[in-house]
């Protein structure tokens, strides 16, 4: 298979997840979301690394996994924050810090 | 034959995808994403890119996820209404993910990259195992491998501080000082003696009626049980 068909679907998991993330309420799913649009990036990265032969869209492609796990233990922390105080789980409604 | 793989596998992850933004229960969508993630490692496999499969596998659809049903699981995510009343963004969004799709594959067809229509270089053997892997992090990448350890560190420990529990957050019952067990006068705690907490009978009454202050458990002391 070329390599123009795995950006194929690259490209469109990573629209699928950007229209997760405008259109889902719930914090949870738009992390899930967010989670889908790095994916989209890491096949494209080991995709193009497949393309010049070369290691290094894959050392890129792990650390973007890492980046991600970051993001996720901060973003479900702040989702258990916001759980404990009695608030609801809705980003329309967390709208306090709105100019 | 890799192609049959190949379609296989991008219709599950795409599937899959499309699971996650659709389905109304976020522990399905969860679900989902777990299947999408393991069809996105077997694409990773179909590129030669063995070590980068496995860590899927493993960390993201083995260890994130877990974090994900646990949070869910203790959120209690039920079911919610898909589209909410209202919102131009519920409308725009699906037209803007179409737009940039169309976008990013005229951006592939008109491409000068000659390598995207091939099958990709010539690989030399041992391409994409841990040990050229862990060969290019000890030596050509040291600096951000070290720096990414730094950063999962500081991500553990804001995580901690940001989910732990906050004394005061909860409120404070009132609790009928008559419906506290009855204790002998002169026995308490050390902190009780100090002045810190009220309760037992070891502070004068008259000076606890004067600055009433607030217990652990809640209750509200003011001198009631010596009296």
């Amino acid at each position: 298979m070329g390599i123009g068909w795995y950006l194929v679907v690259s490209a469109i998991i990573f629209c699928i997840g950007a229209v997760g993330v405008l259109t889902r309420p719930n914090p949870l799913v738009i992390l899930l979301c967010l989670e889908l649009m790095l994916n989209a990036a890491n096949l494209a990265l080991v995709a193009f690394s497949r393309m010049w032969g070369g290691p290094d869209g894959q050392i890129f492609a792990l650390i973007v996994m890492v980046i991600a796990a970051c993001e996720v233990t901060v973003g479900l922390g702040m989702i258990v924050a916001i759980y404990r105080r009695h608030l609801a789980i809705d980003v329309d409604e967390l709208n306090e810090l709105r100019g | 034959m890799s192609a049959v793989f190949f379609f296989i596998f991008a219709i599950i992850a795409i599937a899959g995808a499309f699971g996650v933004v659709m389905l109304r229960n976020p522990f399905y969508s969860v679900l989902a994403l777990v299947c999408h993630l393991i069809a996105l490692a077997a694409l990773f496999l179909l590129l030669e890119a063995q070590f980068v499969a496995a860590a899927q596998v493993v960390v993201y659809a083995g260890a994130v996820m877990v974090l994900y049903v646990f949070v869910v699981a203790y959120v209690g995510g039920g079911d919610e209404p898909l589209h909410k009343p209202g919102g131009a963004l519920r409308v725009l969004g699906p037209v803007f993910g179409l737009a940039l799709v169309v976008e990013l594959c005229i951006a592939l067809l008109g491409t000068a990259l000659r390598g995207v229509s091939t099958r990709g270089a010539h690989i030399v053997l041992g391409f994409g195992t841990p040990k050229q892997i862990g060969t290019q992090f000890l030596t050509t990448y040291l600096f951000p491998f070290e720096v990414a350890s730094l950063l999962l560190l500081v991500a553990a420990i804001g995580a901690v501080v940001l989910a732990r529990r906050r004394r005061g957050l909860e409120p404070i019952e009132e609790r009928d000082p008559r419906l506290q067990p009855a204790r002998p006068a002169y026995t308490g705690t050390l902190a009780e003696v100090a002045g810190l907490v009220a309760g037992g009978g070891t502070t004068p009454a008259r000076e606890r009626q004067e600055h009433p202050v607030l217990s652990p458990t809640g209750s509200r002391s003011d001198g009631e049980e010596s009296r």
